[in-house]
């Protein structure tokens, strides 16, 4: 055997010594049957949960005739975007028809100091249950957590009389402490969870020195408080936006949110069913939390993970 | 040891979570300048100790001497204390230089005195090229050696360690350990040093209190601690490898011996803490190291015939097992030794050096 020859052959002669010795290196990938039919099954399932919203969208960029011919799931023959602008500034709820765009305001209006707030309060409860513990800190703890299963309709009408003797009742700040006081027990328990597993000698080294309650709190906690902050913005930004119930209750009728705009508008019966400029506005309505969620649905999954485990 | 009046005094001190008692009538004096070392098994209550003398927990009784003022009701930043944690507890989102001053800015001590302390702690602590960095940059060893900046900044009397070696590697606690007495010879400050490490102890202290269940059992200079332990919980707590313990009859009269199966190893050499009254089961106990073995055992007060069970090599020395009187029996011998399983060897030691127990309630004799 020449030189060459050894050496053309010595690949296959390792690979042969390979075989015979048994599994070596990194183990092989294959993929198989089961995992391609798991994928195609999943992929599937996605496409089948999207088929409303590809209807909504394609029906808000069709005009009326050519929705009448019933032709559910065809591209619009000639796309209009005149439902889109009907829906914001003309569609009439009840008798006025200035369209989704004072509802939005209005959303807007309720939704940044409700969650401002709301997460203020929740982050100094959080902190002071966690730091500062007092006699019957943990039973006010335990009763804050049972708020979040009392159901909603068994204070409506108590909140209501309450609110109406202070004569907040239907106004803007009604609504918002409405919305503040319902997001307490969850937001609570979400800052507590973060707080207690941070290392608490980082408290004590702080009141080593010389830090009080409000330092402690502002100086070390709060720049720390990144991460669960940003999953409080979330949790009650789309909860608040989405809000039906306390909004058309407690918010009054010239502060109605966008979501009861919404219903007004799509239940309104005169004439002509809209149905393009129906789902313009249902779109519009959930463009806000589905924005919220595809920008920091990361920071979400993680925030609700740190939650739910360390309790 | 500086003689020169008490740094920290703990008097009758006694705590408890709720109806769990952990801490009981402790009293504790501390010279200026010294090296007490609190040393324990996890839960014994030398980190609640560290906590109360700090401020950081409240007491339920007793009453606590910082610098001959009373500070037991005082916050922790007016009770002349600097203290440093397991976890480092460094601010996470300020530099080095932040964490540094964050107490003296909280103090309101003006802008060029902070600069002044922060370039000495650094000086000393050799941390100067780290001073803008974030904690999360530092590697573990600079991170302690921030933390101990933090409590140099500070100026106090009283450094307080809750265990702070513990958090990192072998070599690296060495070298710290080697650093932290460094320190404390250029500083002259009292440190109460808490850990559960034996080693740390013995090289750092100038007296070790050894803790248990909340009581101080023994609180003296580590020699003596390591040669003539109170009880058998000291005994057995401090020594890597483990003190020998073989039970046994304490036999009266002159001179006293000790048997166990059918050996009897004469004490007229041991010193007895007190009189010797009649007989009853005890426990000797005997150091690994101080038991001698081949030629050298004959000049032993007590020797005997035994057989190599089984050796541990450990590097710098060997450990030997093997029986006496029925029980298993270390002994140390140089690592050139080669001794093989079922060697016969001859052994003896010193019942001078031994430590001998009441088997009932584990107190020395």
């Amino acid at each position: 055997m020449t030189a060459a020859q050894i050496t053309a052959t010595q690949p296959i002669q390792n690979a042969l010594d390979q075989a015979a010795a048994g599994p070596y290196g990194a183990k092989p990938r294959h993929v198989s049957a089961g995992r391609i039919g798991l994928y195609a099954f999943l992929i599937v399932a996605a496409l089948f949960f999207l088929i409303p919203v590809y209807i909504m969208i394609v029906t808000s960029l069709k005009g009326m005739p050519e929705i009448r011919l019933g032709h559910l799931f065809n591209l619009p023959g000639e796309p209009t975007f005149q439902p889109w602008l009907d829906a914001w500034l003309h569609a009439c709820t009840g008798r006025d028809c200035n369209g989704l765009s004072p509802g939005f305001y209005n959303s807007v209006k309720i939704t940044l100091p409700s969650v401002a707030i709301s997460i203020i309060c929740a982050s100094i409860n959080g902190y002071a249950l966690t730091f500062w513990p007092y006699k019957g800190a943990n039973l006010l703890f335990g009763l804050l957590v049972f708020g979040a299963f009392v159901p909603y309709q068994v204070v409506i009408y108590p909140l209501i009389i309450g609110l109406s003797s202070v004569g907040l009742f239907a106004t803007l700040p009604g609504i918002i402490i409405v919305h503040t006081i319902f997001g307490m027990p969850i937001l609570t328990l979400l800052f507590r969870n973060f707080y207690a597993a941070l290392p608490v000698e980082l408290f004590k080294a702080a009141r080593v020195d010389g830090a009080g309650f409000w330092r402690i709190f502002f100086h070390i906690m709060l720049p720390m408080s990144v991460p669960i902050t940003v999953v409080a913005i979330i949790l009650q930004v789309t909860g608040i936006w989405n809000d039906f119930l306390f909004g058309v209750v407690f918010a009054g009728r010239s502060n109605w949110p966008m979501t009861v705009q919404l219903n007004n508008i799509v239940n309104t019966t005169t004439g002509v069913r809209e149905y393009n400029v129906n789902m313009a506005a249902t779109i519009l309505t959930a463009a806000v939390p589905l924005l919220i969620y595809f920008i920091s649905g990361r920071w979400f999954v993680r925030g609700i993970a740190a939650g739910a485990v360390k309790g | 040891m500086a003689e020169n009046g008490t740094s920290v005094s703990i008097q009758d001190l006694s705590l408890s979570f709720g109806a769990v008692p952990v801490l009981h009538t402790l009293n504790l004096d501390v010279a200026e300048g010294e090296f007490i070392v609190l040393l324990g098994p996890s839960g014994c209550g030398k980190s609640t100790l560290l906590n109360c003398v700090a401020g950081l927990l409240d007491i339920s009784e007793g009453r606590i001497f910082i610098k001959g003022k009373n500070v037991t009701w005082e916050e922790p930043k007016d009770r002349g204390i600097g203290m440093v944690f397991q976890s480092y507890a460094l601010y996470p989102q300020m530099t080095v230089e932040k964490n540094l001053s964050f107490g003296l800015r909280v103090a309101g001590i003006p802008k060029d005195e902070i600069a002044k302390r922060i370039a000495r702690a650094a000086e000393i602590l050799q941390i100067e090229p780290l001073l803008q960095r974030k904690p999360a940059a530092l590697s573990g060893g600079q991170r302690q050696r921030v933390a101990i900046g933090r409590a140099l900044v500070r100026d106090v009397d009283v450094f307080l360690f809750d265990e702070p070696l513990s958090n990192l590697d072998a070599k690296l606690r060495s070298e710290l350990r080697v650093e932290i007495k460094l320190l404390h010879r250029k500083l002259q400050n009292t440190m109460i040093y808490v850990t559960h490490d034996q080693i740390e102890a013995m090289t750092l202290a100038d007296r070790i209190a050894v803790m248990k269940g909340g009581v101080i059992q023994q609180l003296d200079a580590p020699q003596t601690i390591y040669n003539r332990p109170v009880n058998r919980f000291v005994a057995g707590f401090l020594g890597s490898p483990a003190m020998n313990f073989i039970e046994g009859q304490l036999e009266g009269g002159t001179p006293a011996a000790f048997k166990t199966g059918d050996v009897s190893i004469s004490l007229d050499r041991y010193a007895f803490d007190g009189a010797v009254n009649g007989s009853g089961a005890c426990v000797l106990g005997i150091r690994p190291e101080h038991v001698v073995f081949g030629e050298a055992a004959n000049s032993m007060p007590f020797a005997t015939d035994a057989a190599v069970e089984i050796v541990e090599p450990m590097g710098s020395d060997t450990l030997v097992w093997t029986k006496l009187g029925g029980r298993n029996f270390s002994f140390r011998v140089e690592a050139e030794k080669t001794l093989r399983n079922g060697d016969p060897v001859r052994i003896g030691f010193d019942p001078a050096r031994a430590s001998l127990f009441d088997a009932q309630s584990g107190n020395r004799m």
